[in-house]
C-alpha cells in the first residue's frame, strides 16, 4: 500500500486549516503542520505552556529556554504573538476560543471516540497534559496518525479499548493511508493516498469505512 | 514593605516535612532551579509536589525525586523526555501519582487561590480521571466537580522583581508561576533581578499580596 510520509501527513493536514484560524498542534507528529502553512494564509498557533503566535525554530546559537512550545522544542515568536498565564492559556482551550486543535492518537473509534493518554500498561506511568481539556473545548479535533500499530493491528476501532482521552469528539482523521471524516454513521472516506484502494484500506481498519 | 530575603537557604527555611509544594515550570522553562536545590539541602521530606512535569533528567523535581524526598506528586504530565527519576520512583511503587488534566490543575490552583469551593468541568468527563467524582448533566452536557487545590508553599520563577514581591516574567517562562503564587499559603520567588526600585504598576503580572519572599537568582539555565 502506498504510505504519505510524515512530512506529506503533515502538508495534508495544513492544507485544511483556513486562513486566520488559532490552533493548537499537539505534541509528536502534529508539531510539523505548521511548516507547511500553504502560502497566502495566516494561521496563528497556540502554544499551551502560554504563548499564542509560536513562531519557528530560531537559528542555531540563539535558543533561549524560556522560549519553549509544549513538545518543549525551541522557538520564537511570531508578528502579533503575546505571552500569558496558564489560567488564560487554558481558558482560549477550554472556553471555545480555538478553532482546530490537532492530536495524535492511539486509537480512534468510530463513534469519535479519542484514546490518546494511557494504555493498559501499569508499569507505564500515564500522561495526559492538555489532551482532555482541548477535546472538549475546541470544535474541531483532527487526529493525525499512522492507521495501525507497528505490529500491524488495527488504530480504527469499533470501540476503543484504552482509556478514554474524550467522548465523540474527534472531527477528521488524517493517517498515511487515508483521510477520513467520523459522522453520525462512522467514520467516512474523504480521500485515499494515491494508489490505495478501499478495499485495502478497509482490510486494515476495524471499523467499517462508509464510502 | 520589603520582602526581599538574601539568601536561597533563608528563603526555605520555613518549609517543613510533610509540606505540599507547588512548583512552577513547563518542560524547564520557569522552574525555580535554585529555590530547589536549596530545599534539597535544607532537607525537608515527604513533600507532596505539585507541578506540570515530575522532572527531567537530574535536575530539578528530579533531584528531589531522586533524593527520596517527594511522597506525592500532583501533574499532568509524568512522562517527559529523561523523565528517569520518576519513572524510577514510580515502577518502585515509592511515591503517589495523581495524574490531573493540565486546565483543570491550573484552574483548581486558581479556585484555591480565588477561594472557590469548586467548579464544573467538562473536561475529563466519561474518562478515568472522572471516577468516584461528582458529575453533573447540563443542557445535555456531562461536567466533573473539581475540587480546590491548596498548597503550604509555592517555589516560583519569575525575571523582574521589587521589594513589594511584585513580579514579572520572561517569555514562555510565565506558565503555572502566576496562578501558584495565587494558590499557596506562602509563595517564594525565585527571580533573575531584583531592584530595590519598584516595577512600573502596568508591567507587573503577579501583583505582590501573592508573594511572601523574593530572593535573587541571576542564573538561567
Amino acid at each position: 500500500m502506498n504510505r504519505l510520509s510524515d512530512s506529506a501527513l503533515a502538508a495534508r493536514v495544513a492544507f485544511d486549516i483556513p486562513d486566520g484560524a488559532y490552533v493548537n498542534l499537539g505534541i509528536g507528529k502534529p508539531t510539523h503542520v505548521s511548516a507547511y502553512v500553504p502560502e497566502g494564509r495566516e494561521v496563528i498557533y497556540h502554544s499551551e505552556n502560554g504563548i499564542l503566535g509560536v513562531g519557528p525554530t530560531p537559528p542555531e546559537g540563539e535558543e533561549d529556554v524560556e522560549m519553549i512550545d509544549a513538545s518543549k522544542r525551541y522557538i520564537t515568536t511570531a508578528p502579533g504573538a503575546s505571552f500569558f498565564e496558564h489560567s488564560d492559556s487554558f481558558a482560549m482551550m477550554r472556553g471555545g476560543h480555538l478553532d482546530i486543535a490537532v492530536l495524535g492518537a492511539y486509537q480512534v473509534a468510530e463513534n469519535g471516540d479519542l484514546a490518546n493518554w494511557a494504555t493498559l500498561d501499569q508499569k507505564f506511568p500515564p500522561a495526559v497534559g492538555g489532551a482532555m481539556d482541548l477535546v472538549v473545548g475546541v470544535p474541531k479535533i483532527f487526529v493525525m496518525m499512522q492507521h495501525t500499530n507497528r505490529d500491524g493491528s488495527p488504530k480504527l476501532l469499533r470501540k476503543c479499548t484504552y482509556p478514554l482521552t474524550g467522548l465523540g469528539v474527534v472531527s477528521r482523521v488524517y493517517t498515511d493511508l487515508a483521510v477520513l471524516d467520523v459522522t453520525s454513521e462512522g467514520f467516512r472516506l474523504v480521500e485515499l493516498t494515491k494508489g490505495n484502494s478501499l478495499t485495502d484500506v478497509q482490510a486494515v481498519t476495524e471499523a467499517t469505512i462508509h464510502a | 514593605m520589603d520582602k526581599r530575603v538574601n539568601t536561597l537557604a533563608e528563603a526555605v527555611a520555613p518549609i517543613q516535612d510533610g509540606a505540599s509544594i507547588m512548583i512552577g515550570g513547563f518542560g524547564s522553562s520557569g522552574i525555580p532551579f535554585g529555590l530547589i536545590d536549596a530545599l534539597l539541602e535544607h532537607g525537608a521530606g515527604e513533600l507532596t509536589v505539585i507541578s506540570n512535569n515530575a522532572g527531567a533528567g537530574e535536575t530539578g523535581i528530579a533531584k528531589l525525586l531522586k533524593g527520596g524526598r517527594v511522597a506525592k506528586v500532583i501533574c499532568s504530565y509524568p512522562r517527559s523526555p529523561g523523565s528517569i527519576w520518576f519513572e524510577k520512583r514510580y515502577e518502585a511503587d515509592e511515591i503517589e501519582l495523581e495524574v490531573v488534566p493540565q486546565g483543570t490543575l491550573a484552574e483548581r490552583i486558581r479556585a484555591a487561590g480565588a477561594g472557590i469551593g469548586g467548579f464544573l468541568t467538562p473536561t475529563g468527563y466519561g474518562t478515568l480521571l472522572a471516577e468516584g467524582k461528582e458529575t453533573r448533566v447540563i443542557d445535555g452536557r456531562g461536567y466533573v466537580m473539581e475540587a480546590p487545590l491548596h498548597a503550604d508553599f509555592a517555589l516560583l520563577r519569575a525575571e523582574r522583581g521589587d521589594p513589594w514581591g511584585n513580579l514579572s516574567y520572561h517569555g514562555t517562562a510565565r506558565n503555572f508561576n502566576p496562578v501558584m503564587a495565587t494558590g499557596a499559603r506562602h509563595s517564594i520567588a525565585e527571580v533573575r533581578h531584583v531592584s530595590s526600585d519598584p516595577l512600573a504598576p502596568e508591567s507587573v503580572v503577579t501583583p505582590g499580596i501573592f508573594v511572601q519572599s523574593v530572593v535573587e537568582y541571576g542564573v538561567r539555565p
